[in-house]
């Protein structure tokens, strides 16, 4: 047992352990969190960090590990207990019910009987005195995805912690948006208040951290002062190696080349009250060249993708066009066969089937296109030669796995990305449409997928990227446009294009569209 | 304090696959032997009657292949269902249409005759148990209403209708006012498989051909695919291109005609007329076999044979130890419960965890230890 605990931290985390079946996701975990202090908590995807914030937020039980608040013992069993100390948590993705008002939203959380009015004039106040405006009548349906972030910090702060738990706050933010957040987090501090920052934005965390503990595999690799620190050197501590840079060849000739995908004059009703409707959307993505489209989630992005992919059809054929043909009214199979190739943002449920093999997996987007090859006379499936083709992708982009064909669901969310992406580009697709290619990837296998993206755009595709990364779209693309309310802008060319003019269009300016590239061409 | 915790496995357990029907069936054995101990019969002999005097002549098995041959032929059709998470309870009134609509022609046309016949009626069987099944499924395709409760209602229409057509319009005109048909021509019965051993008739070997038909395009067809991947994960089905509504349809006609040429059967060769009562729950009983046997056609077999026990089993009982033959419904429904009961372990380890010191407090306890 240790006893020198310092007054002066908050909280203090000793040899924490949680152990999955035969993998410790996080092993003997230390850790302390000083009052007043910003905490970054760094590491890539499945290096313990989500694991060791449940067991702060008391709900995942530690298998081993001591935890110090304000110098005492505590075991912390429950969210309701970790509310109770003092700890706060805003998660990554919102428990916000879309049909109820902010106001609402929050009195269902702190369930103390107080009437909806009180609780909305303390949340009004609230959210002024913090730089965070927030009309608690609003319904959170109505809001953006910054708003709703606001609703979450808000129902956090009205519980007064003095640790708050931030994960992943920017990644639904724009540019604008994070600024705002971290003059709140600054000003919180200020009032000794301590917060543990959650990010894999190495610039960020230099920015607003004054320390940051770094984890990997489960471990913790080292404490630092990031303000000290390289984003290069963090991330070598992260990833534990040198990430190879991605090369961006120069596209040669696009401006001739044909268009291999063109949207023209899209428009789509919203499905479900909450859906976004898309609104006369025009691009093209011609041979060779990489067009990135960024926005904020929740824009529209996955109502885009659909309607691209056809898994919903639209009523004007000519609306999507795939290699010259109108394919509008054309199904995915069919729009697979015309040369297209998709990969959904869900990974498990979506993009593969999470208990199904990944030899069926192959079989669930190629079975149409790799008919002759993958099925035999009178429907019967060639289970040998899905099986090598599943082993050649496997071995193409370096999927990991503990057996021969396991099933989607037991793969780490990286090596099963690789996976899906890799079953498209085996195909060699003239166009390729990718939603969020890297979401949740570590660094290595991210860099890997968008080198694969870049080359296949070089050898002569049309290569379509949707992502939230402002970061992976400018190592990605040749060309960005920005989707805002259903709405695209027109690319802008890399060149031209730096983080806060995309950042701008992201938050809304600029509305509409300026020209289309798709017109002059 | 002691507690049990349900850990999920990282991939399902083929071992528990393979074991979690004998544990439900040893666990129906033991809930079994208290109800006969309740009732006042050794269980012993209970069991000796039940399970094992009813299949210890060859006629007697013959009888098992009578009743099994339905079970397993509208469970295999369920089973396609089932596993493209589609949920057709109305299989009782789909046979029922199947035995009404195949009895067209002996009741209609008594004076028709040859071997055309019987290959007529199984098509019009399968045909009536398709198109009746048809109705639910395009109740949830147009209207997305739910269809465990259309097809679960229909099957009461189909009870009705059976009732006053041989009470009405098709009863035997020299039945001595007894609401059934005429017995049908001999070239309207299905023959049976060796009339000197027993009465097995045909039914038996369509209910094995569809098994293994089935079993074949479940496991290596990409129709069977298409089933498992709407059936586990309907958003990667649409993404991969397979429809919804096309898959309902499939799978209801093809439940639906399975349990049509049950129902014909049934009629042809084990009744040779159409009753007010055709089937003793058939089309409800399929729904534990189809899960008994784990939705895979060969399992399927095995327990439709187990089922059509408890259905000779029962009648047995009553007429030796005089307990209600009501005892088989009890065994199939503990059955069926132990069966979902224990698939809970394909997925999921049981872990007993122990606490040294057990906390209900909520407050921070001081760290004494210095």
């Amino acid at each position: 047992m240790s006893a020198n605990h310092d007054r002066a931290n908050l909280l203090e985390v000793r040899g924490l352990t949680k152990i999955f079946g035969t993998l410790a996701a996080c092993n003997h975990i230390d850790l302390n969190i000083a009052k007043g202090e910003i905490h970054a908590l760094l590491g890539e995807n499945g290096a313990g960090k989500s694991t060791l914030v449940k067991m702060l937020f008391g709900s995942l039980e530690p298998n081993s590990g001591e935890i110090f608040w304000n110098g005492q013992a505590v075991r912390i069993t429950s969210p309701g207990l970790a509310k109770k100390l003092g700890i706060g948590m805003v998660f990554q993705h919102f428990s916000l019910f879309e049909a109820l008002t902010a106001a609402e939203n929050i009195a269902l959380s702190l369930n103390d009987g107080s009437p909806i009015s009180a609780i909305a004039a303390k949340a009004r106040a609230l959210s002024y005195s913090y730089g965070l405006p927030l009309d608690p009548e609003s319904l959170v349906g109505d809001l953006s995805v910054g708003e709703r972030q606001r609703i979450e910090i808000i129902r956090c702060l009205l519980q007064t912690p003095q640790l708050i738990i931030l994960d992943e706050p920017t990644s639904v933010l724009t540019p604008q948006e994070a600024d705002k957040l971290f003059e709140t987090l600054e000003r919180l501090r200020a009032e000794g208040k301590s917060i543990l920052y959650i990010s894999h934005r190495l610039e960020e965390v230099k920015r607003i951290c004054d320390r940051a503990t770094v984890l990997r595999h489960g471990k913790v690799v080292g404490h630092c002062n990031p303000r000290q620190e390289t984003a290069a050197s963090l991330a070598r501590m992260m990833v534990g190696n040198e990430v190879k840079a991605v090369v961006r060849a120069p596209a040669k000739g696009i401006e001739t080349a044909p268009a291999l995908l063109e949207i023209h004059g899209l428009t789509r009703k919203p499905a479900t009250p909450f859906a976004i409707p898309l609104k006369n959307i025009n691009l093209s993505v011609r041979a060779g060249e990489v067009i990135g489209i960024a926005g904020v989630a929740g824009n529209g992005q996955g109502e885009f993708f659909e309607s691209v992919s056809g898994e919903v059809l639209q009523q004007d054929p000519g609306s999507v066009r795939i290699r010259g043909k109108d394919a509008g009214g054309v199904s995915i199979t069919g729009r697979r066969l015309m040369g297209a190739a998709f990969v959904p943002e869900e990974r498990l449920g979506h993009g593969a089937a999470p208990r199904m093999k990944l030899s069926e997996n192959l079989l669930l987007s190629r079975h149409a296109t790799d008919g002759k090859s993958f099925v035999g006379s009178g429907g019967m499936v060639r289970n040998g030669s899905v099986y090598s083709a599943a082993q050649r992708i496997i071995a193409a982009m370096d999927v990991r796995k503990s057996a021969p064909d396991p099933e989607a669901a037991a793969l780490s969310g990286g090596n099963l990305q690789k996976f899906i992406v890799g079953r498209e580009l085996d195909r060699k697709p003239s166009v390729m449409v990718v939603n969020q290619p890297t979401w949740g990837v570590d660094a290595g296998a991210a860099a890997h997928i968008r080198q694969a993206l870049i080359e296949l755009a070089r050898s002569g595709s049309a290569v379509l990227v949707i992502s939230q990364d402002l970061d992976e779209l400018f190592e990605l693309s040749d060309a960005i446009a920005v989707m805002h309310n259903g709405e695209l802008s027109a690319p802008l060319p890399i060149a031209e294009a730096t983080f806060e003019r995309i950042g701008l269009l992201m938050g809304g300016a600029e509305p509409g569209h300026a020209e289309h590239r798709m017109e002059t061409a | 304090m002691m507690r049990l915790e349900l850990v999920k496995r990282p991939q399902r357990s083929a071992l528990f696959s393979v074991l979690s029907p004998f544990i439900a069936f040893a666990l129906t054995m033991i809930a079994g032997a208290i109800m006969f101990a309740l009732l006042g019969v050794s269980p012993l002999n209970a069991f000796n009657v039940y399970f094992v005097q009813p299949i210890s002549e060859v006629w007697q098995l013959h009888e098992l292949a009578i009743k099994a041959a339905p079970l397993i032929l509208i469970a295999v059709g369920l089973s396609v269902c089932y596993k493209a998470n589609i949920w057709n309870i109305g299989a009782e009134g789909q046979f029922i249409l199947g035995g009404i609509f195949g009895s067209i022609i002996p009741v209609l046309f008594p004076e028709f005759e040859g071997p055309l016949v019987l290959p007529l009626m199984l098509l019009l069987g399968m045909v009536g148990g398709a198109l009746y099944a048809a109705i639910p499924a395009l109740l949830k395709t147009r209207f997305s209403t739910n269809e465990i409760l259309t097809s679960l209602m229909l099957v009461y229409v189909a009870q009705l209708f059976l009732d006053w057509l041989v009470r009405g319009p098709w009863r035997d005109p020299q039945g001595h006012g007894f609401p059934q048909t005429i017995q049908f021509g001999d070239s309207a019965v299905l023959p049976e498989l060796m009339p000197d051993a027993g009465r097995a008739n045909w039914g038996f070997v369509f209910a094995l051909v569809a098994a293994v038909t089935v079993w074949l395009m479940m496991s290596r067809m990409l129709k069977g695919f298409e089933v498992r991947v709407l059936g586990s994960s309907p958003r990667a089905g649409r993404f991969a291109g397979f429809g919804l509504s096309k898959m309902v349809f499939f799978t209801f006609l093809l439940s639906g005609a399975l349990a049509g040429l049950a129902g014909i059967s049934e009629v042809s060769g084990a009744i040779g007329q159409l009753q007010p009562v055709i089937s003793p729950g058939y089309g409800f009983t399929a729904i534990i076999v189809a899960f008994l046997g784990r939705l895979n056609p060969l399992g399927i077999v095995a327990a439709g044979l187990v089922l059509a026990l408890t259905y000779l089993g029962g009648e047995a009982v009553q007429s030796a130890l005089g307990i209600s033959d009501k005892v088989a419904r009890v065994f199939q429904g503990m059955l069926l419960f132990f069966v979902l009961g224990c698939d809970t372990l394909i997925h999921y380890r049981i872990r007993l965890i122990g606490f040294a010191a057990p906390q209900l407090e909520a407050a921070p306890k001081l760290e004494e230890a210095r």
